[in-house]
């Protein structure tokens, strides 16, 4: 069964770039695994390590502020390239819980409900203000409610940033509030998959 | 209102759609391969699943495996380190069922073992490198005639959108939906819009299919088809061969889309007839004339549609590490200040401090240091001719390491027979098995830090080719003419 996920407030970790891949996310490199195990150890590898393997202190991922953020912010376009669960798994091996994104690539955003990682699309000034924010107080804490859809962030310069609403998939969200797997719903439909294939003629 | 060729196949596959659910859409044919399958493998036998249809399943090894052909043992690897290769082996036809698995990587073979028994456990055709048909799985799936219009197919590999060419709804799933398919045919799936791109006109000479989806994702940006399907339309497409189409059709996903279809033709059944699964007699004819019913109908709506003209472009290359970061060979890399969008200024600074390169610099004159001729978007036999008509009498610069790597066993033997392994050997080109290579730098093909490559693959990210790698991505004529001159030039100047 996959991990629940029903609300979370969480300190987040601000990464200040679009069209991030799934190479970036993880490297193919990581790829030659046959099991799940060790992903979250090349998690965003190419920036993360140096060539010699040693931690980059410029990396935000390596700033103890950030430390047990379970929230990632990231520009537009998230996720983009290669349909490897690999860096899915490699966020939630890691610790995150949800992504924070104007937008996510198609086949990235479809492994993540699949593996209890939460993606939230919101507009983008507000991830932009967002980042903004986590950047000057990194203790800064977000609040998530999937049940209700909601995202409450901390009021900021007089702005009320409570209880913004975002757009979820009502079955995607149903089964990620069970930690439901879709697996079980597609066996439940082994008659109408049989007519289905009776029925076919090419 | 009509419909279009998408909604055709979508509506002919929805098996269940619950209220508020995704549909539940069946999987005419479904490619397996080494690295996204393990874990779904696993999972079917953790819950004590079998393979719902292994006769609809197929299965190939081509992402991790070498490509280096047991020809010259001890030659050094572009990133410089030893490569194991067996020696006092002849080259030539099936040279790679020599090739000692005792050799490889470990974990290489421990995939490809892996899938060997996964195959042989739940009763899947395997086309194993050990045999006569292996390679890139986008590439031997249209080979074989598995790929058929108006059919779903799915793979664990985003470039699934391949098939696309031949008005087969394909698109590239995750391993977790990999298992979904084993175990049942079936894949939960939110419709997707669609999007029409109209290409009119006739490509010029030396411009190719390739600068064509370079140039659709360079205007509409790496992020541009989310959550669509794009269906390439117009006189341009209509002319293609299968081969070119399958070309644009694999670079949607860089498009942002969720694939990319053409609708059937001529030139599409010309090129399954008389493949080894493609039907024969009778059912041939009735195939056919089914197939020709997947087409858009004139009335119907796109929720998007763009008009490109073929006669406008000039060959492609990519400068920065988005596949939307390109322009015309004859043009410049943008300056930050040109771009209004914030991001797009922070993404292209970031891009050029990864790439060494400086805004406003000319793109034709750039340093090249290897070039990298295969992938699913470019190995197949047309792309061969092309390039090997550009190397054909000339010498790879001294400074660059040039390799062809074929995309099938099928490719590199018709290749072969045609004597173009020759003219690439004699300008210089290592000639290799067939695999993806240094597409994803996942075998021992890694390039070094720093290193510019010339690259008729289809992605520019971070590292993609080897640690520090730097891709300028083109078509294979592009990069025939930067591996003769050591830097990237207009290859209509040479034709």
């Amino acid at each position: 069964m996959m991990q629940p996920f029903t609300n979370l407030t969480s300190t987040a970790l601000p990464l200040r770039a679009e069209n991030v891949d799934t190479d970036q996310i993880i490297p193919a490199r990581y790829l030659t695994a046959v099991t799940q195990a060790g992903m979250g150890d090349g998690l965003f590898s190419w920036w993360r390590y140096k060539r010699d393997g040693s931690p980059n202190p410029d990396f935000v991922l390596n700033q103890p502020q950030y430390k047990g953020a379970e929230v990632l912010v990231a520009g537009r376009n998230f996720g983009i390239g290669s349909s490897r669960e690999h860096a899915v798994w490699a966020l939630t091996q890691y610790g995150f819980r949800a992504v924070i994104s104007p937008g996510f690539a198609d086949i990235f955003y479809n492994n993540s409900l699949k593996n209890g990682l939460l993606p939230v699309r919101l507009p983008e000034e507000i991830v932009n203000r967002l980042l903004d924010l986590i950047e000057e107080a990194p203790q800064t804490t977000i609040s998530i409610d999937l049940e209700n859809q909601t995202i409450a962030l901390p009021s900021v310069s007089g702005e009320q940033w409570t209880a913004r609403s975002f757009d979820i998939d009502p079955f995607r969200r149903w089964c990620l509030v069970r930690g439901f797997d879709e697996l079980d719903y597609l066996l439940d439909k082994d008659k109408q998959i049989s007519d289905f294939e009776a029925s076919a003629t090419f | 209102m009509g419909k279009t060729l998408f909604e055709r196949i979508w509506d002919a596959h929805v098996v269940a759609q619950d209220e508020g659910a995704p549909a539940a859409l069946y999987i005419d044919a479904h490619l397996v391969h080494e690295v996204t399958s393990p874990q779904a493998f696993a999972t079917l036998r953790e819950r004590g699943l079998s393979v719902r249809r292994p006769d609809k399943t197929f299965a190939t090894m081509d992402h991790a495996i070498p490509t280096r052909l047991p020809t010259s043992p001890g030659e050094q690897s572009p990133a410089g380190q030893q490569v194991k290769a067996e020696s006092g082996t002849e080259r030539g036809g099936g040279s790679l069922n020599s090739v000692d698995m005792a050799l490889w990587p470990e974990d290489a073979a421990t995939q490809v073992r892996t899938l060997r028994q996964n195959c042989a456990e739940f009763g899947i055709t395997l086309f194993d490198i050990e045999g006569d048909i292996q390679g890139i799985v986008h590439v031997i799936g249209p080979e074989l005639g598995i790929t058929q219009p108006g059919m779903t197919i799915v793979c664990g590999d985003s470039h699934t959108s391949t098939h696309g060419a031949f008005g087969a709804l394909a698109f590239g799933i995750g391993t977790s939906e990999v298992g979904h398919v084993l175990a049942t045919q079936c894949l939960m799936q939110k419709k997707p819009k669609t999007f029409a791109i109209n290409i009119e006109g006739a490509l010029g000479t030396g411009v190719t299919a390739k600068d064509i989806i370079l140039a659709i994702i360079a205007k509409n940006g790496a992020g541009g088809g989310v959550g669509h399907v794009f269906e390439y339309r117009g006189a341009a497409i209509r002319q293609m061969s299968m081969a070119s189409r399958m070309t644009i059709c694999n670079m949607s996903i860089e498009g942002g889309a969720r694939a990319g279809l053409i609708a059937p033709d001529e030139t599409t059944f010309d090129y399954i007839r008389g493949r080894a699964y493609a039907p024969t007699g009778e059912a041939w004819e009735r195939a056919v004339a089914h197939w020709r019913t997947f087409q858009t109908d004139e009335d119907a709506v796109f929720d998007r549609e763009m008009t490109l003209d073929a006669s406008a472009l000039a060959p492609m290359v990519t400068y920065g590490t988005n596949p939307g970061q390109g322009a015309p060979v004859t043009g410049r890399v943008p300056k930050a200040d040109d771009l209004e969008d914030e991001a797009e200024r922070r993404s292209l600074q970031n891009a050029l401090a990864y790439m060494g390169l400086t805004e406003g610099q000319p793109i034709e004159g750039q340093h090249v240091d290897i070039v990298f001729i295969g992938s699913c978007t470019n190995s197949r036999i047309e792309d061969l001719r092309a390039a090997a008509a550009i190397a054909k009498g000339r010498r790879v610069s001294a400074h660059v390491e040039a390799l062809v790597v074929p995309g099938s066993k099928a490719v590199k033997a018709q290749a072969e027979a045609e004597g173009l392994d020759r003219i690439f050997s004699e300008a210089g080109f290592q000639w290799r098995g067939a695999g993806c290579s240094m597409c994803l730098a996942m075998n021992d093909d890694k390039a070094g830090e720093g290193k510019y490559v010339a690259s008729t693959s289809n992605r520019n990210f971070i590292g993609r080719q080897g640690p520090g790698s730097r891709s300028l991505l083109m078509s294979p004529i592009m990069a025939a003419a930067a591996a003769v001159n050591g830097r990237v030039i207009d290859v209509r100047e040479i034709l």
